[in-house]
């Protein structure tokens, strides 16, 4: 069942165009990773996504009663953030601002779910540390909990393994595989880690200005497109 | 000792610690989201609005708090979002305008009144100036600033961590910005009155701060900053009055030596 469509995206910028011809169709549970050079338009269709920006031509539909606001979104990492004063726990459970609706505080159902997501990332222990005191791969995983409490069935990471040593981008990773076969959930990641990108997505989006290739990751590593992309070399 | 009792046996003394407690939670609470979100020039040059539209009111001869407040609270809207549109990036219109605006003020009261003890009680602050309608509005609307901030405390929070996420997930950020700007614009003018238009801007900030030295979670720097913001307002106050010192200075004196403390504390 397809969970999200998108159909002849075009977005603009002050008129000129930079991103543009976008089709393609997400099935619940699909593992896209969105590659592509610097200014190739990544983050724009991210924010198209996220309802952040509106396409100046194109339509983005969303199936399976999924809406735009309820997609987990792990952003990349601001300096302010990274000496911002926040517990763990505060920060997880900030995730659960789009279940609040009409009330105004968290109640224990959305306590009970922000400590599920966090037991889920193996951070439960850190809940009453400073977000700021912590790893770059620790800060990470808290920020994936945060996502995971925002949504149900969509996870959309832009660069999330970005500054990580090895090790903890191999954690990460594994996490989002994990979150992705054991909970169904669909996972969007933005990346330049073009080999990772391979070997864990199932699909691949290629873009350059414009959609340059849009299939599964089997396909992607056939064409030409990802040799020359790759500088020559197979993966 | 006596002479401490007998301190408070004058109305205005009341007044002030009453209404000068509740500005101070009110800047302390608000304070903690403006640092974070790297506003803290915000409160300062507000403060140089507040000066000018206080001097046109009083040239005018009207209340000044009627003029003072409204004007402030638009051009608190207007450079949060300026600040996100135009090409004049957000310090550099704080500046413009803060500067302009100071300029105006003093060009307006040197072509009316001259610089008389009423000028320089809004440039430094007086214990003196709080008339008793003042004092209600500045309780009814410190009231107001503190509930809301409690009732949307965790959308602020959300808002100040991280706004990008918290739009994404669907939240009305600008509302929650213009809240901000709103309830801080009122804090700034009520508390001017008092603490002066060149100091109020350190209530604002100075107990954020501190706090921030030894706290790490969000809650705890909020409480401690409110507790701190308390603290340093009701001691100022005293050591004004004891040492017969400016009210306004003496809590920024305070508000100082308890950053200096908290560093301290923090760096052990």
């Amino acid at each position: 069942m397809a969970i999200l469509t998108c159909k002849d995206l075009c977005f603009a910028y002050d008129g000129s165009t930079v991103l543009e011809g976008v089709n393609f169709t997400l099935n619940a549970g699909n593992y896209l990773c969105v590659v592509g050079e610097n200014g190739s338009g990544k983050s724009t269709l991210m924010k198209g996504l996220l309802g952040l920006k509106s396409p100046d031509r194109g339509s983005i539909e969303f199936g399976d009663g999924l809406k735009s606001t309820e997609i987990g979104y792990l952003p990349q990492q601001t300096q302010l953030q990274r000496d911002f004063p926040a517990s763990v726990r505060e920060v997880v459970l900030s995730g659960c601002l789009n279940s609040l609706g009409r009330r105004l505080h968290y109640n224990d159902e959305d306590k009970k779910r922000a400590l599920f997501n966090m037991e889920r990332m193996g951070i439960e222990d850190l809940q009453d540390k400073s977000y700021q005191a912590l790893s770059g791969g620790q800060q990470q995983r808290v920020l994936l909990a945060r996502a995971l409490c925002a949504t149900k069935k969509l996870l959309l990471l832009d660069e999330p393994v970005t500054g990580l040593d090895p090790i903890a981008t191999g954690e990460m990773y594994n996490l989002i595989k994990l979150v992705n076969l054991c909970d169904n959930i669909t996972v969007i990641m933005v990346s330049h880690d073009i080999h990772a990108a391979a070997r864990y997505a199932t699909h691949i989006l290629h873009l350059g200005q414009k959609q340059l290739f849009f299939g599964t990751s089997a396909q992607y590593r056939e064409s030409a497109l990802a040799r020359r992309f790759l500088g020559g070399n197979r993966i | 000792m006596n002479e401490f009792m007998h301190m408070f046996s004058f109305h205005f003394m009341q007044r002030a610690l009453l209404v000068g407690g509740l500005i101070s939670l009110c800047a302390a609470l608000l304070g903690v989201s403006l640092v974070l979100k790297r506003y803290s020039m915000i409160g300062d040059g507000l403060s140089h609005v507040g000066f000018g539209a206080l001097a046109i009111a009083s040239a005018l001869h009207v209340a000044p708090l009627a003029v003072a407040i409204p004007v402030v609270v638009v051009t608190a809207v207007l450079l949060l979002r300026l600040s996100q549109n135009s090409k004049i990036k957000g310090d550099a219109m704080i500046a413009i305008i803060s500067s302009s605006a100071l300029a105006i003020g003093v060009i307006c009261v040197s072509v009316t009144t001259g610089m008389n003890t009423e000028v320089s009680s809004y440039m430094f602050g007086s214990v003196l100036s709080l008339s008793r309608s003042d004092a209600v509005l500045s309780a009814v609307l410190s009231a107001a600033v503190l509930l809301l901030f409690v009732l949307f405390y965790p959308r602020l929070f959300a808002v100040t961590f991280d706004e990008t996420f918290s739009k994404a997930t669907g939240t009305r950020t600008e509302l929650y910005n213009t809240l901000l700007a709103v309830l801080t614009a009122v804090t700034v003018v009520l508390g001017m009155r008092m603490m002066g238009a060149l100091l109020i801007s350190s209530l604002i900030i100075f107990p954020a701060l501190s706090a921030m030295r030894v706290c790490r979670s969000f809650k705890s720097v909020v409480l401690c900053a409110a507790g701190l913001s308390l603290l340093c307002f009701t001691v100022g106050t005293i050591a004004s009055y004891l040492l017969d010192t400016p009210a306004g200075a003496s809590i920024v004196a305070a508000n100082l030596l308890a950053f200096c403390a908290c560093s301290l504390i923090g760096k052990i």
